[in-house]
């Protein structure tokens, strides 16, 4: 019998994120960026990726508003971020207060954890804001 | 010579039929499956015991191939069961023509069932079933109503990066009606207008309803022999000329570039094996799952520059009468949608080659483009098709 001491990456990266931290991939022989979580580079095939902090800051790729009546919630955002390292992913984004969000905006990283499960999320920033 | 080039034409589609397309209440999936497929194999003067090579795919069952060998009482020697969304019955044709060449079978038989629309398991129970089945935990968390979410998206990135408005895909889904119109089997057949479809009930932005593919019922089944054979048989044969097939993703968030598909890689590749270019191309089914994707794919595919979709589609291009004939049987849009299009697109494109489309023939029809997408842009699939004259 083989049994494995450590997790899947799929696990570890979520048991980050549950600690309120996010974390994404670099690959030591390409040098690149990588998400989601995997346990091979998607760019070259090297194994293991280390996990990384990112800087949290992005823009947004696209977005929808997803429509949905009053008594399920009402509407919501869905976005794709490029994050600063290269990397896209899909979440969801709070604000700006005073205009509509649009492809382009600035956005910083926020993990809300609630019941002990850690979600990624977004805030809509200013240009130029510091990590 | 290239060794895919060589296969350029070997094999025909000698029948196609389709069973309960709309709505079919009180059939399963396995029976319009089995409808469909009887029709095809009698329309190409064939018995079911001829058919020894079975392609086919479901939405909900892993080893569908097993129930249909099973039902249909075949013994096949050459299975497919690859499973790549919408655009599976596409991609079905080179693994079956590379089997056909091979004499490992000598009558294919590709077939789908579905009753998405009447069937007593809902959409919303399907979709909590794949979270287990597929699961996607990246994107789930964010709750993205799949796959409406993925092209609202494609299509706010391609407004946003080339100035493609609402009414571009409006056209879209206008055309798609008034072709609609002019097939008895369309499931939608009332006049649509550009207006109505940007006052539809809002989906998920730019995305409204009348932007969306239908949800019916529906089967539809093909059979392919060597080209040899086909002359023997009774239809006009319809020769695949090229096809290919091309999968980069399967999340919408692993796209690398929201706006340039696999279609990019699946067009140029059954272009090259077919010996053809775009400007060949008599008809066009392009699969339309939400009008964003005939824009993406009139681009990728080379009918017009990237970016130019939406300028391409105005005042009525691709309807009746306009420039270029896109989706003259309705499309996904009006006239059938069982969950995966991608078979009844080849059928169209068959039935324009073999002068069959009745009030909506085009004058001519030699040579045919049928593109499958599977998935939220995640698979594509093209086959050029042509009549003997196009040989």
């Amino acid at each position: 019998m083989n049994t494995h001491s450590e997790p899947g990456i799929q696990a570890r990266h979520q048991h980050e994120l549950d600690q309120g931290r996010f974390l994404i991939q670099h690959c030591s022989a390409c040098e690149r960026h990588a998400y989601f979580p995997r346990e091979v580079c998607p760019h070259c095939g090297h194994r293991p990726l280390a996990l990384a902090a990112p800087s949290g800051l992005g823009r947004v790729y696209s977005l929808t508003t997803v429509h949905r009546k009053p008594e399920a919630g009402g509407d919501f955002n869905v976005s794709l971020i490029d994050l600063d390292e290269g990397v896209r992913l899909m979440s969801r984004v709070q604000g700006p207060p005073d205009r509509p969000l649009r492809i382009g905006q600035r956005v910083e990283a926020r993990v809300l954890v609630s019941d002990g499960r850690g979600l990624l999320l977004f805030d809509a920033v200013e240009e130029g804001a510091a990590p | 010579m290239s060794p895919l080039k060589d296969l350029r034409g070997s094999a025909a589609i000698v029948g196609v039929g389709t069973f309960g397309c709309g709505e079919a209440p009180g059939f399963t999936d396995m029976e319009l499956l089995a409808r469909s497929a009887h029709a095809a194999v009698a329309d190409a003067g064939l018995r079911m015991g001829d058919i020894d090579g079975l392609c086919t795919a479901s939405v909900g069952s892993t080893m569908w191939a097993m129930p249909v060998i099973e039902y249909l009482g075949l013994r096949p020697r050459f299975i497919d069961n690859t499973m790549l969304g919408g655009s599976s019955f596409i991609a079905h044709l080179l693994p079956a023509m590379l089997a056909l060449q091979a004499g490992q079978c000598q009558a294919v038989l590709v077939c789908y069932g579905s009753t998405q629309r009447s069937g007593s398991t809902g959409r919303a129970e399907i979709a909590q079933a794949r979270r287990w089945l597929d699961p996607q935990p990246y994107e789930t968390p964010y709750e993205p109503p799949m796959p409406v979410a993925a092209y609202a998206l494609a299509a706010a990135r391609h407004m946003h990066q080339y100035g493609t408005t609402g009414r571009d895909l409006a056209e879209v889904a206008v055309a798609a009606r008034a072709w609609a119109r002019l097939n008895p089997e369309a499931f939608m057949r009332d006049p649509l207008s550009i207006d109505e479809v940007l006052a539809a009930r809002r989906v998920a932005d730019p995305l409204g309803v009348r932007d969306c593919c239908l949800v019916t019922d529906g089967g539809g089944a093909y059979v392919l022999v060597r080209a040899e054979r086909a002359r023997d048989l009774p239809r006009k044969p319809v020769y695949v000329l090229g096809n290919a097939t091309a999968v980069w993703n399967r999340q919408i968030s692993s796209m690398h570039d929201l706006t340039v598909t696999a279609a990019s890689q699946s067009g140029p590749e059954a272009f090259a094996m077919a010996g053809l270019a775009p400007r060949d191309i008599d008809v066009l089914a392009l699969y339309d799952a939400f009008t964003i994707n005939t824009l993406l794919f009139l681009e990728d595919l080379g009918f017009c520059p990237k970016g130019e979709g939406g300028r391409f589609v105005q005042g009525g291009a691709i309807a009746p009468g306009g420039r270029l004939a896109v989706n003259t049987n309705g499309g996904g849009l009006s006239c059938v949608h069982p969950g995966m299009y991608g078979i009844f697109a080849l059928i169209e494109a068959v039935r324009q080659l073999r002068g069959d489309a009745g009030q909506r023939q085009l004058a001519r029809a030699c040579t045919a483009l049928a593109h499958g997408n599977g998935g939220t842009l995640s698979s594509q699939s093209t086959a050029i098709l042509g009549t003997a004259e196009a040989l």
